[in-house]
């Protein structure tokens, strides 16, 4: 039995069709399911612990007087990071995706590799360099050139998708250059802001390497201070649930601003002409020189410096190479187990409307704003508890990181399903194709890319990850991260850079790779 | 013809993420149980690899013992240990700090440690109970830059930072954990209205944040800071990386028996499940023998705490400190001390 009536749908564009797309994808919504109860363990876990503290006893923790500040502390350190990357990501995008400039494939190169650099390890280096550097604006600044790929990353996708024929024609209707951009280009690039600025405000809000260097006391800093000083296990727990809240704020926040779904659009066969810059060249131009110190040569520069003035002594070349390994083997473990999970629920987002994908997507998220140390114990909690023999094992490492992770990979699978045209589906579907067969042979090659991109995105950020492996790591298995880590607690700089540089190095190909994704590389030949 | 959704790459999936499953299940299966006396332990280590990775592989060399180490942050360690309860995987714990043993100890999670073991080191630096052991010992100084403060005008007392002509000079990090060792210490001796009052006072006083004990001697060493709350070692630790005689700041000890000359202390504990494991026993007798002790002087300039070796070169003898009169267990006690750094505005 073929659905006929479906066929003339595909012409009307893709909302009117996927109204009809009523049926209810079991097996895929079971599927989800799996990912979204590991991800919702962590409040499982802050539930049992708040009820044995007693609710009058979480309640006066958290209508402590200091609570107020630093909830506003933390808050207004997400909104200064989140506008500043915001400014900084389109811009970057737009620059390398649609300006034509000297040396733009270079930029392209550089742009993204902040990625590739720990938050932690960023401050570090900063503070090396630059002694008594501290509070709010340095952990603004910080931050900032640390998350603005999140936003760069999927604008320059979206732009290098986007139809050049729109702005052409609105050129050809007598639009300015400025009111094409401001009415056509900036709500077709909404969604992909809107997912890169809730990423960036939720790093922000769970940040707790930059912030401890930078000596903010930001709420998450006020977890771990709980912790460290009073092995205060509810204190912790209690106020996690204010970033709990605050994650479910944000990501509602996402989907007003994101708006309706524009899925669908049939994809570009041809680049746009890019523009010349002309007398813009110069603030671009300064733009770009900042930005590239700033980011890139300011970190780099001074784990060099601490590398070189380590290499007097012997580089510990075995210890790296062991935790390089160790790194590798972890995130891709992780990255691999997240990816699995996160594709029906990416498929079931992009596919299906209603509540119950839509609740199933957020849900993801919830723990993602979670300091790592909390995650880390609730899932010490689960695994000893329900799943022992999976306790300190690599694959309860790669299920906290798929936790942790989820909601990036989830959103990457996302918009790879929904920009796979619906009408090459239907049309399969037309022609007698069992649904199973269209999603192998149809959907999944078209979001493969996507996957592919899901997958590096967490490898990349598992290699960065700390707390959580700390807690969850097989015993004696060391990675670049903790190596790190347990270098710079003897407060070493100089015995910490080499491990630092190995990090950055090996995280910098994923970031490449990330970003050679978007196409903006290959134009121009790289 | 059937309609039932019935997508084949589901199952595929599936059936992915269940061998994922059982193969791990199944590898983690074999390990990692250790049983009483067979040749291997595991240890959770609280204290840096860097500090103790050499003593441990050579007790492993001396031994026969393979032991496997878990580095992490001590408080996290300790939640991870109460988290696992009696599942735990740690033969010992060896921790940074008494308030950390102290909190495991709490929980009944450590056994009694053996006699032998225990009559090493003198009582005020065991557990009570004698759930754990002290290990090293990490007094509590002063230090200061000589090029703005002359020996005499040092204070007597750690109250006398608090004094007006120490405003803006001297710093401190609350968020440490030594520190709120200290701020227990004080409230253990002095009781919590006055050291509310001292805490209250050094805000007043503008007393100066900072992250860690190291960046607070290296901003007195720099001149950036004339005083600074510290532990003895990091001192040594300085002067092990930048030379002999290369390191401005001094030391000032203040043996006087208030909080600020408190001698907290590193320390070990065999888990309950571990009691009977000669194989940990043996490994705690090795962190006190002789062999052990002086690893730590000399290697992380802490101080021993049995009789047979002395601390580094140019520190006073541990019996001349004359540290306050309290139990160290009690250093666990610390829900009131947090709330109490935490309103005094310190740490925010």
């Amino acid at each position: 039995m073929i659905r006929k009536h479906r066929l003339p749908g595909a012409w009307l564009g893709t909302r009117g069709l996927r109204r009809k797309h009523r049926r209810r994808p079991r097996g895929l919504i079971a599927l989800s399911l799996l990912g979204t109860t590991i991800a919702a363990t962590p409040l499982l876990y802050i539930v049992v612990r708040v009820k044995e503290a007693g609710w009058s006893a979480a309640a006066v923790t958290l209508s402590h007087p200091t609570t107020l500040p630093l909830l506003a502390r933390s808050l207004g350190l997400a909104i200064v990071v989140t506008v500043a990357s915001v400014f900084i990501g389109v811009v970057s995008a737009w620059l390398v995706v649609s300006a034509r400039f000297r040396g733009r494939g270079l930029f392209a190169v550089v742009a993204p590799l902040p990625l590739a650099v720990p938050s932690y390890v960023a401050a570090y280096a900063w503070v090396s360099a630059f002694p008594g550097m501290e509070g709010f604006w340095a952990a603004a600044l910080v931050l900032t050139l640390c998350c603005y790929p999140y936003v760069y990353l999927p604008v320059a996708a979206a732009l290098a998708r986007a139809d050049p024929g729109i702005d052409e024609v609105s050129r050809s209707l007598g639009a300015g250059r400025w009111r094409t951009f401001a009415q056509l280009k900036l709500p077709y690039l909404r969604p992909a802001i809107a997912s890169g600025a809730l990423l960036v405000s939720l790093y922000v809000v769970s940040d707790f390497g930059a912030v401890s260097v930078l000596r903010v006391t930001t709420f998450t800093r006020a977890i771990f201070t709980a912790l460290d000083l009073g092995f205060d296990r509810t204190t912790a727990v209690v106020l996690s649930t204010v970033l709990i809240a605050i994650t479910t704020v944000l990501v509602l926040g996402e989907a007003l601003i994101r708006g309706r779904h524009h899925g669908g659009l049939t994809p570009v066969q041809r680049n746009a002409r890019r523009v010349r810059l002309g007398v813009g060249a110069v603030p671009a131009g300064v733009f770009m020189i900042a930005l590239v110190t700033l980011a890139i040569a300011t970190p780099a520069a001074s784990i060099a410096y601490w590398t070189v003035r380590g290499a007097t002594r012997s580089v510990p070349w075995p210890d790296i190479v062991e935790a390089a390994r160790g790194s590798l083997m972890v995130s891709a473990v992780g990255a691999g187990l997240t990816v699995l999970l996160a594709l029906p629920i990416g498929v079931l987002a992009a596919r299906h409307r209603g509540t119950l994908p839509r609740l199933l997507e957020r849900i993801t998220w919830m723990s993602h704003a979670l300091p790592g140390v909390v995650v880390g114990l609730s899932l010490v909690f689960l695994s000893v508890n329900v799943v022992y023999p999976l306790y300190q094992s690599t694959s309860m490492l790669a299920v906290g990181y798929a936790v942790l992770f989820l909601p990036l990979a989830v959103g990457a699978i996302r918009a790879a399903a929904s920009h796979s045209p619906l009408v090459l589906e239907e049309t399969a579907r037309a022609l007698g194709k069992r649904p199973s067969t269209v999603f192998a042979t149809v959907t999944l090659p078209l979001a493969g890319p996507g996957v592919a991109a899901a997958a590096l995105l967490v490898f990349l950020t598992c290699m960065k990850e700390l707390p959580v492996t700390l807690l969850l790591r097989p015993t004696e298995l060391e990675t670049l991260a903790t190596s790190l880590w347990s270098q710079t607690t003897v407060a070493a700089y100089a015995s910490a850079a080499p491990f630092a540089a190995a990090l950055v190095l090996l995280s910098a190909i994923p970031t490449y790779v990330l970003s050679r994704r978007i196409g903006s590389l290959d134009n121009v030949g790289l | 013809m059937s309609r039932k959704f019935r997508p084949r790459s589901v199952v595929r999936l599936s059936s992915a993420c269940l061998a994922l499953i059982l193969a791990t299940v199944l590898t983690a299966c074999g390990s990692n149980d250790s049983a009483a006396g067979d040749g291997e332990i595991t240890v959770y280590s609280g204290r840096a690899k860097e500090l103790v990775e050499p003593l441990i592989e050579k007790f492993e060399r001396e031994s026969g013992t393979k032991v496997k180490v878990r580095y992490g942050e001590t408080a996290a360690m300790a939640g991870q240990l109460l988290e696992e309860g009696d599942k735990t995987k740690a033969d010992v714990f060896l921790a940074q700090d008494a308030g950390a043993l102290g909190a495991v100890a709490n929980k009944g999670l450590f056994s009694r440690l053996p006699d032998e073991v225990l009559r090493q080191v003198p009582e005020q630096y065991r557990g009570s109970g004698n759930a754990w052991v002290g290990v090293t010992g990490r007094a509590r100084v002063i230090a200061f830059n000589p090029g703005a403060v002359s020996e005499s005008e040092l204070p007597e007392s750690i109250f006398d930072i608090t004094d007006p002509k120490w405003k803006g000079r001297v710093g401190i990090a609350p968020t440490n954990a030594s520190f709120q060792s200290f701020v227990t210490a004080m409230r253990l001796t002095e009781g919590d209205g006055r050291t509310k009052k001292f805490l209250a006072d050094l805000r007043a006083n503008d007393v100066q944040i900072r992250e860690k004990n190291g960046v607070i001697l290296d901003d007195v060493d720099a001149g950036r800071l004339d005083l600074g709350l510290i532990n003895h070692y990091y001192w040594y630790e300085k002067q092990a990386e930048v030379g002999e005689g290369k390191v401005k700041a001094k030391l000032r000890f203040l043996k006087n028996g208030d909080a600020g000359a408190l001698v907290n202390v590193s320390g070990v504990g065999i888990l309950k499940q571990s009691s009977s494991d000669s194989d940990a026993r043996d490994f705690v007798s090795y962190l006190l023998s002789k062999e052990g002790q002086r690893y730590f002087a000399e290697q992380t300039y802490e101080y021993p705490l049995t009789d047979e070796v002395p601390p580094a070169n140019g520190l006073p003898s541990i019996d001349e400190l004359n540290p306050p009169d309290i139990d160290l267990d009690d250093l666990n006690s610390l829900q009131q001390t947090i709330a109490m750094i935490r309103d005094s505005g310190l740490t925010s």
